[in-house]
């Protein structure tokens, strides 16, 4: 089995290491050519989204990419990757005293746009705000035990809005500032898994055990 | 959270900046550029090192409303440089939620003999290093990200160049030799032995490494990048050059398909005046020089 693993910027050599450790073939896809190569499954890794959105664009990657995983290849998104399949992202967190603002070329544009969710970019906050978690994430390999959940600058889905199809699959009930609340921090529709953390990072292969699955099929 | 577990996550955020370019800015409307250019951070600060190196004098943290203004305006990491042991300047830097901290060379050192303590705080620092002793002795005070030093300000990557190959053969020496030897080596290179068994086992730095200091040209970047750079800083390079927005552009696009020869060809193609750069021979002040 190929994976194909968008090599644009950011940390996809993490996302290769498990997957070849899962016995999957990798193919880094850095520019039009690339996506001339078969894949069974596609993986859009961590990094900076409004760089990765950018080169998708201006090396012409972006409308194939799209069309693929709209006729249903399977693809794992993660942080970066998340809001670049999000339907819509949202603006920053208005509260914060050193308030962020999204630079008007992107404001409320998505990318790839076929997960129909609502993503807030930089939720938390700066670098300040990343933490560690964990949650119960349905659907891995022995579900009831915790997956541990690294949130760096990360975003959250806001609102879900392709009805029930739209499955979220981990959510965070206690928040960095110590407030309970409610984050899907992970969700799974259709032939997409969009995770708003970064299993690449925590040598915990599940997620991408459950993603090898749907390519699989 | 714990000290390990806040390193561990402040050198998670430095691999998610791998394969991109972290540029320097001095205004709000350079971060602009920079970000609609498709630099994966910014490095706030008042005068890039040419023009430090220029004007001469003492030069310190830049003015906190200055940083401020740039976290306003783009919405990627923010970084800011504090000088060589100048723990005060690094806490404001921190209570400005500042994303990285870089205790830089490029700064007139504070402190002659210490670097500053960075497992006190809770912002993640990058440091500069010539050689692999150096660039452990950074990550054992509790830097979470490395870069060459390079000579900033000069537009000549030689020193660049010299760092990183430097780094890439002792860490190729440590792997070939026996584990019994590696006591002695840690005493030679002057670091913890630990960092240095990681090496040893690992073949890498426990950290992301960056090229940074003299790169100005998409070339210049594809060079570092094949010399085993994980991404690279442009300090100067870009807004000393006549079309900075381009030049951005093209060293983005450069650093991901650094292999591809001939998209790098077509990226070089008409991007204006190049900084005018000085020579090794011809510095007056070796920055790099500064902190070891």
């Amino acid at each position: 089995m190929r994976i194909g693993v968008l090599a644009l910027q950011g940390a996809f050599i993490e996302h290769e290491q498990i997957l070849k450790e899962l016995g999957a073939e990798c193919a880094e896809l850095r520019k039009s050519s690339d996506l001339d190569k078969e894949v069974d499954g596609i993986v859009l890794p961590g990094g900076e989204s409004t760089v990765q959105r950018k080169l998708l664009e201006e090396l012409g990657m972006l409308e194939t990419i799209k069309k693929k995983i709209q006729q249903g290849l399977p693809v794992l998104a993660t942080c970066a990757g998340l809001i670049l399949l999000a339907e819509s992202v949202s603006g920053q967190r208005e509260a914060r005293k050193t308030a962020l603002i999204e630079p008007r070329s992107l404001r409320g544009q998505a990318c790839f746009a076929t997960l129909p969710v609502t993503v807030r970019r930089n939720a938390y906050g700066r670098q300040l705000g990343s933490f560690s978690s964990s949650a119960n994430i349905r659907g891995l390999r022995e579900e009831e035990r915790p997956f541990p959940l690294e949130f760096i600058r990360a975003p959250y889905i806001e609102s879900v809005c392709g009805g029930e199809e739209v499955e979220p699959i981990a959510v965070i009930e206690k928040l960095p500032d110590g407030s309970r609340g409610k984050n899907i921090v992970g969700v799974r529709y259709q032939n997409q898994i969009g995770l708003a953390f970064h299993p690449e990072l925590v040598g915990d292969t599940r997620c991408h055990e459950m993603f090898l699955s749907m390519c699989h099929a | 959270m714990s000290t390990d577990s806040r390193w561990e996550i402040n050198k998670e955020l430095a691999q998610m900046l791998k394969g991109g370019v972290i540029m320097d800015v001095t205004t709000p409307e350079q971060a602009k550029i920079a970000e609609a250019a498709g630099a994966c951070a910014v490095m706030a600060l008042e005068r890039i090192p040419a023009d430090i190196r220029a004007a001469g004098g003492v030069s310190r943290m830049s003015d906190p409303k200055m940083i401020k203004g740039i976290q306003q305006a783009v919405s990627i990491p923010v970084m800011a440089k504090c000088r060589i042991g100048h723990f005060a300047e690094a806490q404001v830097l921190e209570a400005i939620e500042i994303d990285y901290i870089d205790e830089s060379e490029v700064l007139s050192p504070a402190d002659d003999v210490y670097h500053i303590d960075k497992t006190q705080f809770q912002v993640p620092f990058v440091c500069g290093a010539k050689d692999l002793g150096e660039a452990l002795r950074r990550i054992s005070e509790g830097a979470s990200m490395i870069r060459t030093k390079g000579e900033p300000g000069t537009g000549d990557v030689v020193q660049a160049v010299r760092h990183m190959r430097k780094m890439n053969s002792e860490m190729a020496k440590l792997t070939s030799m026996r584990e019994d030897e590696l006591f002695q080596a840690a005493k030679e290179l002057m670091a913890p032995y630990e960092l240095v068994k990681y090496v040893y086992e690992n073949g890498k730095l426990p950290v992301v490494n960056f090229a940074a200091g003299g790169v100005a040209t998409p070339a210049d970047a594809a060079l570092m990048m094949q010399l085993g750079a994980e991404g690279v800083f442009v300090g100067s390079g870009i807004f000393k050059s006549g079309n900075p927005a381009k030049r951005a552009n093209a060293i983005v696009k450069a650093v991901t398909n650094y292999t591809d020869a001939k998209m790098i060809a077509e990226l070089s193609e008409d991007l204006g005046e190049a900084m005018v750069g000085i020579n090794e021979q011809e510095i007056e002040l070796l920055m790099a020089e500064r902190g070891k």
